[in-house]
């Protein structure tokens, strides 16, 4: 299992190298930068000495191993815009998007999860097919357009939920964060649905025909020939049987969230990275955009990590090798 | 002997959009305390259904239509799922057809059994643990207090068959399903999984239905057979009787078919023709058309069980007058 993990990392390590490459290469082709840098009117010599004092006149495999050296150092460069350091900017937005990300994973997870056991459970009651027509909805329609129309309900005709921002934030260190305040709380409501409706629904449907597949097993007939209870046979025995494929898609829809927070934030003007992204394609500013890029692949690693880990915490088939099985 | 479990006139249908299949039509026996009933007939003749609707757990669409199934006097066909699921395991035990699939892949086979003991029985989880690794010890489990912790791929088919054996009696049932108990293990390792099985109940007094299409396992275990074709019984009686002078054409071609060590034939005898689907059973005789025997009144009229001597066959040779 240890050398499972680290040649997980080993792995994980190269993934991130080609996701810092295909960032650096943003450097490369959006443009010269240093026509951003220097005035209108510089003279080609002042273009050059500043081209050699930021060493972009050495070969671009250099400049690569230099941008690697600063991502690992934490140095991500300064914002073409605002002139800070990245990453000062990136923590400024950091809590904002992972908070809204947190939430809307437990709202998918626990509205997901006893959904998908329920209409697996009760395939041809009333309400399973509510919830599954409902899911359609969530699985088809476009988050702007949901986020658009919640704020509609919400914001604009119910006037119960703010319809932009984040409310009232708590400085506690350096993150910021809406948890513990009744605004900061509201404004998180309409945000985390909008971002979390489309996981909601492919975990409930996920779990369901997980469920449905399971529930046909034989262990599933031998553990109710057992007398175990109902209880039992569909929570103990057969949920955890689906978990693996589960854990899986989680895992990744719980980076696609981080990734897929971009519109959502647009949409409610919410002060996080994908918002803060958006601006930076707006204004070309390479180092900000780079940062996020690395960044974002960074959560995905690191999902992808936990969840083959999980793997091992359920399924006992992944775990042995050693003890070899007698017979 | 006392009826452990009486069977009568069970029927099992099946609703399809082409009209109801009657899987199991008016079927009835009886197993004694302690007694092992061997029921074999080919895939589809309804045994292991009428096994399956024994503990309950006949799946929709398929239903009981008529007949009743009782335990010890006490009706438990019409039972609520909750009172039902207090029988199972409790009362009567089930084997299946497939170690590998029987266990829970993500259980150690301790928890299993221990979930099991404690579902029916109010042991603490330590005595429920000890009792554990004294069945798996029972079950000729070696080193059973380190095994019990271990998962079901951590075991070969025989010892996994061991271990359902072990969740099937561990709380002692008056009866034990055994639906292909080893169809899907080795040749080798078949012989000692019929041989603990029926050591167990022996010990335990638990009574059997061998649910098999192994007439060889038959012989060895079972103290009556019943033999179903088509979803009815064809011939029931002792097992020696049925294996040495079945009346009914098709057990007496079905034993036929066994080989036996000293024949010199080359080939064995073979029953011309297949068992019908439900959905194209003859009338009269189901087994009319295949039959050597047949004659008019085979082709009309259905023949319940009748007296044949030793055994009882649903046949009209042996129609009195």
């Amino acid at each position: 299992m240890f050398a499972y993990i680290v040649r997980r990392a080993l792995q994980s390590v190269l993934v991130m190298a080609s996701v810092a490459f295909v960032a650096f290469a943003l450097f490369q082709y959006m443009g010269d930068p240093i026509n951003q840098m220097v005035a209108q009117d510089a003279t080609l010599e002042q273009r050059n000495a500043l081209r050699s004092v930021l060493g972009l006149d050495r070969p671009f495999y250099v400049q690569f191993l230099f941008f690697l050296k600063n991502l690992i150092t934490g140095n991500f460069g300064f914002s073409f815009r605002v002139g800070t350091p990245v990453a000062q900017i990136i923590a400024e937005r950091l809590p904002a998007t992972l908070e809204l990300v947190i939430v809307a994973a437990m709202f998918a997870l626990f509205i997901g999860v006893p959904a998908g056991v329920y209409t697996g459970l009760h395939r041809h009651g009333a309400l399973s097919r509510f919830m599954l027509t409902v899911s359609l909805i969530g699985v088809s329609l476009p988050t702007f357009l949901i986020g658009i129309l919640l704020i509609l309900i919400f914001a604009v005709l119910l006037g119960w939920l703010p319809s932009f921002g984040r409310g009232d934030v708590v400085n506690i260190g350096f993150w910021s964060t809406g948890f513990l305040t009744k605004s900061g709380l509201k404004a998180l409501i309409l945000p985390a649905i909008t971002l979390g409706l489309f996981q909601t629904t492919l975990i409930m449907r996920l779990v369901r025909s997980e469920m449905l597949e399971v529930l046909r097993a034989d262990y599933i007939k031998f553990a109710r020939a057992r007398g175990l209870t109902n209880r039992a046979v569909n929570f103990g025995h057969a949920l955890k049987n689906t978990l693996v494929p589960v854990i899986t898609i989680a895992g990744l829809q719980i980076g696609g969230l981080i990734a897929f927070a971009i519109i959502t934030e647009t949409v409610f003007q919410w002060p996080g990275m994908g918002f803060l992204f958006i601006t930076a394609i707006q204004f070309v500013d390479i180092p900000v955009m780079s940062t996020y890029l690395v960044l974002v692949a960074l959560f995905f690693v690191i999902i992808n990590l936990v969840v083959d880990l999980l793997y091992f915490a359920v399924d006992p088939r992944l775990r042995v090798e050693r003890s070899v099985s007698a017979h | 002997m006392a009826a452990l479990l009486e069977v009568d006139h069970l029927r099992i249908e099946f609703p399809t959009r082409r009209g109801t299949l009657l899987a199991v039509d008016d079927v009835s026996f009886q197993i004694g305390e302690g007694e092992v009933l061997g029921v074999v007939g080919e895939s589809g003749a309804g045994k292991s259904l009428t096994g399956t609707a024994v503990i309950g757990l006949l799946e929709p669409p398929g239903r009981i239509a008529a007949g009743e199934i009782r335990l010890m006097g006490r009706r438990i066909d019409n039972l609520p799922y909750e009172e039902m699921r207090k029988i199972r395991g409790k009362q009567i035990g089930a084997v299946f057809q497939d170690p590998l699939t029987s266990l829970n892949p993500l259980y150690s086979v301790g928890r299993q059994l221990i979930e099991t003991i404690q579902t029916h029985t109010d042991m603490t989880p330590t005595r429920a643990r000890a009792r554990a690794i004294e069945l798996l010890h029972e079950v000729g489990i070696p080193a059973a207090e380190r095994r019990i912790d271990h998962y079901p791929h951590q075991f070969s088919g025989g010892m996994r068959q061991r271990v359902v054996i072990a969740l099937a009696l561990c709380v002692n049932p008056k009866l034990v399903i055994a639906d292909e108990p080893t169809t899907a293990l080795d040749v080798s390792i078949q012989a000692q999984i019929i041989a603990l099985l029926k050591r167990l109940c022996r010990e335990h007094g638990t009574a059997i239905m061998l649910i098999t299409h192994d007439m060889g396992v038959i012989a060895e275990t079972a103290d009556r057979v019943a033999v179903m074709y088509a979803g009815r019984i064809a011939e029931i009686g002792p097992v020696r009787s049925v294996i040495k002078d079945a009346k009914h054409p098709y057990s007496h071609g079905l034993m036929g078919s066994i080989p036996k060590i000293n024949d010199e034939k080359e080939r064995l005898e073979q029953i011309e023709g297949s068992m019908p689907r439900l959905t194209e059973i003859p009338p009269g005789c189901a087994f009319n058309p295949r039959c050597p025997h047949t004659f008019d009144r085979c082709r009309i009229e259905r023949p319940e069980l009748m007296d044949t001597g030793v055994t009882r066959a649903s046949c009209w040779l042996y129609a009195n007058g």
